[in-house]
């Protein structure tokens, strides 16, 4: 079984797809948002200890060059992950499927669903693979929470248990999402034709940052790219918030409620008939 | 004798309306016969609290909890009211205030006010919902003002109907604490839809609580309604009476667990249905309810249709109490469960042995319930409901703990939890919660939003804003603040676990 770095299991979470859902989070990302709300989640422990000496609890210590995270010492104060320069967390749990559905099984029959989110779970397909054909035998439903930089067709075996992805479109000029995220968005647009045309484009969601993100045109671009399907998918626009948020993003102010309303009609102009502001 | 002190501070207060004067000095009078034989053991378990009536007064005069035969009063009106059938929905709500104003209880308020969805949904035809609404918004209103007690109760469900839903939108927009509302759920009869906007409201409003329908129905039938806090009792009848043990004191007395189960218990208990019993007598054999009232004689009530509550509380305290040397605790160590269930086996092994009297609707039995507290309670957890600051971190071990210790109680048993306001965007997730509680024999839950003005406190509502007013000393409408405000201080409800967050 593939173990993978699990930044949290959320056993009860309103926020990450339909009706009550356990989210994972793993660790570590491919790209870098200006505007992420869980920056420690970005990359991998590389060990340089600068948190160590500053927990107040004594939980970490470095060992053979390591950090090693005491659970039982934790009071889940966050100072590691303020000082972290790092954009990662000390306190991972390398967990295969098995030990991640023990801990979902804990919610069982209080949820309907769960849902990998991250960092970017598609970093770890084999790994959600084995976790989904766990899940779906307790009457689950799996869902992908994702960046969508990695091609979800690639991995056809995942996707039979897959029961959608819910898919960042942060920007649609190549341009603009480089300058956003430093990485490229090719993928996430065959990934809105590809899960869209299999019927497992679960939503999609774009953050607006005036002047940092081309929401009209993505709200556009999506559009033209699903085409007659645009009506059944979900659209969520979210407004920029700064809870969390680290580097230059952090001092940035959120759109206005007028704006937001501006890019749901425009929205709605181009065919989306499920819109959701949040 | 009369307590005169008692009767002198009642009539000069400053804090009670007019109307709670009048109440409390029908009291003073009531509480001057002495016409029930109480034998000394009694009075003993009385003296240290493990015995409690919940001030149902000296000379039971109606019984407790009454649930008038709405329906068939819908159907016939009422001779003695000179009320003819409605036939509009004007007339249906106009006879209906008038009707209830002759309900009495142990409030002397109505603690039960039908399935306000129910009763209405025929006369629908014709309004749009914008009339509707203004007639509902009338009507709630003037049930709030002028039913000034908070132990009242109205139901909906479990189907879905315009009227409910209608019901629902000037509920969450009224925000009354009076009365409140529990929806009847069960999810082969009721849309998931219809369930999401009850959940959302009771996020807006604290109402409605949501009833386990299938799990309820069992002991009446449909013929039941929720009244008051958290009582499930047969429609056309009530309960005559309520008084619970105190597990809390009673465990005070107690060398070990042996000894508290097989003397303590068996001897409070049976005392308990003893003094029951003597409270039906006087009710049924001589307070003259059943031959004089007109809600007997017009069918609404039926003197075969009312039972005995036996009462129970504080079950927390008790099992951590008879663990205090190996600090085990209720809500939180298997070993502190596993004792909280051989205590309800007991209890569930003694009560039905005791005969009660005129209660052919149960089999001549008891009933257990699982009784949610009082203003003077201090330091006693409500029914089997785990301490405020021992809730388990998952709310998944909470619920299953629920699960574990609701189906001893066919009378009424309930949780509250208060929910994190992230929950409004996403009511469906809150209802997989109810589903997945229900599936597992939780029988009764009610949510409030953590932000919300109107507090549930034991089973009740107050708003924060009202018991602001009361601690300052002002005259406040509905005497339940004065019941809750303290209960809400003592007993730490502000720092209840926030559930979903």
């Amino acid at each position: 079984m593939t173990k993978v770095p699990v930044n949290q299991i959320i056993p009860f979470s309103t926020v990450d797809g339909p009706g009550s859902r356990t989210s994972i989070f793993l660790q570590k990302c491919n790209i870098a948002c200006g505007y992420c709300h869980n920056p420690e989640t970005q990359n991998l422990c590389n060990n340089c200890g600068v948190c160590v000496p500053r927990c107040p609890e004594g939980a970490l210590s470095m060992v053979d060059g390591v950090v090693v995270w005491d659970e039982s010492k934790c009071v889940s104060c966050n100072t590691c992950i303020e000082v972290c320069p790092h954009h990662a967390s000390p306190k991972i749990r390398w967990m295969d499927a098995p030990a991640v559905m023990k801990e979902v099984e804990k919610n069982i029959p209080f949820i309907r669903g769960i849902t990998v989110s991250g960092g970017e779970c598609g970093l770890y397909p084999q790994f959600l693979q084995e976790l989904f054909i766990l899940a779906k035998a307790k009457g689950l439903t799996c869902l992908l929470d994702s960046n969508g930089t990695v091609r979800f067709s690639k991995y056809p075996e995942l996707m039979k248990v897959c029961d959608g992805v819910m898919l960042d479109v942060k920007a649609w000029s190549p341009g603009v999402f480089r300058a956003l995220t430093g990485g490229d968005n090719a993928a996430v647009k065959e990934n809105l034709l590809f899960l869209s045309s299999c019927g497992k484009l679960e939503e999609v969601r774009i953050v607006n940052v005036e002047g940092h993100v081309d929401a009209e045109d993505a709200i556009r671009g999506t559009a033209e790219l699903l085409g007659p399907l645009t009506g059944n998918t979900r659209l969520l626009l979210i407004s920029f918030r700064n809870n969390g948020v680290k580097g230059p993003f952090a001092a940035f102010s959120s759109p206005s409620a007028e704006r937001m309303k501006q890019l749901a009609e425009l929205a709605a102009s181009v065919g989306f008939r499920n819109i959701i502001v949040k | 004798m009369i307590d005169l002190d008692n009767t002198y501070q009642t009539l000069t207060s400053r804090e009670l309306t007019h109307e709670q004067k009048l109440m409390g000095l029908a009291k003073c009078a009531e509480n001057a016969l002495d016409v029930l034989n109480i034998p000394p053991r009694t009075k003993h378990f009385f003296e240290t609290g493990a015995i409690n009536d919940l001030f149902e007064g000296g000379a039971p005069y109606r019984p407790r909890y009454i649930l008038p035969d709405y329906e068939k009063f819908v159907e016939q009106g009422s001779e003695f009211l000179k009320l003819s059938p409605p036939k509009t929905l004007d007339e249906l709500i106009f006879s209906l205030m008038i009707l209830y104003r002759h309900v009495p209880s142990i409030t002397n308020f109505p603690v039960y006010l039908g399935s306000l969805d129910k009763m209405m949904e025929p006369y629908l035809d014709g309004h749009t919902d914008e009339e509707i609404r203004e007639k509902l918004r009338l009507f709630l209103t003037y049930l709030d003002r002028t039913i000034t007690d908070s132990f009242c109760h109205a139901n909906l469900g479990p189907e879905d109907t315009r009227a409910g839903r209608l019901i629902l939108q000037v509920e969450a927009e009224l925000k009354n604490t009076v009365p409140n509302f529990t929806i009847k759920y069960d999810p082969a009869i009721t849309p998931d839809s219809f369930m999401e906007q009850a959940i959302q409201c009771s996020l807006d409003c604290s109402n409605p609580a949501i009833c386990n329908h299938a799990a309820n129905r069992v002991p009446f039938g449909d013929q039941y309604g929720v009244a008051s806090c958290y009582n499930i009792l047969p429609t056309q009848g009530g309960a005559y009476t309520l008084t619970r043990v105190t597990l809390t004191e009673l465990v005070k007395e107690a060398k070990n667990e042996e000894h508290f189960l097989n003397e303590l218990l068996p001897e409070c208990l049976g005392l308990i249905a003893d003094y029951m019993n003597e409270r039906i007598r006087f009710i049924v054999e001589e307070s003259g309810f059943f031959e004089s009232n007109f809600l007997v004689k017009e069918g609404l009530l039926s003197k075969d249709r009312f039972l005995g509550m036996f009462g129970v509380t504080g079950l927390a305290e008790c099992v951590n109490a008879l663990l205090r040397e190996q600090g085990k605790k209720y809500g939180q160590d298997p070993e502190a469960d596993d004792l909280g269930v051989r205590i309800m086996n007991r209890i569930n092994e003694l009560v039905p042995q005791y005969k009660a009297l005129y209660s052919p609707v149960c089999g001549d039995q008891f009933l257990l319930h699982a009784q949610v507290g009082l203003d003077s309670d201090q330091g006693i957890t409500s029914g089997v409901r785990i301490p405020i600051g021992d809730e388990p971190v998952s709310f998944a071990d909470h619920l299953r703990h629920s699960s574990k210790f609701h189906h001893y109680f066919p009378a009424g048993v309930g949780d509250i939890f208060p929910i994190a306001s992230n929950v409004h965007q996403n009511p469906a997730a809150l209802l997989d919660v109810v589903k997945g509680a229900f599936s597992l024999g939780v029988q009764y839950m009610s949510f409030y939003s953590a932000d919300t003005d109107l507090i549930r406190i034991t089973g009740f509502l107050v708003k924060r804003s009202e018991m602001e007013k009361y601690r300052k000393h002002e005259a406040v409408l509905q005497n339940t603040t004065q019941l809750g405000a303290p209960n809400y201080d003592k007993n730490h409800l502000a720092e209840r676990k926030v559930r979903m967050a």
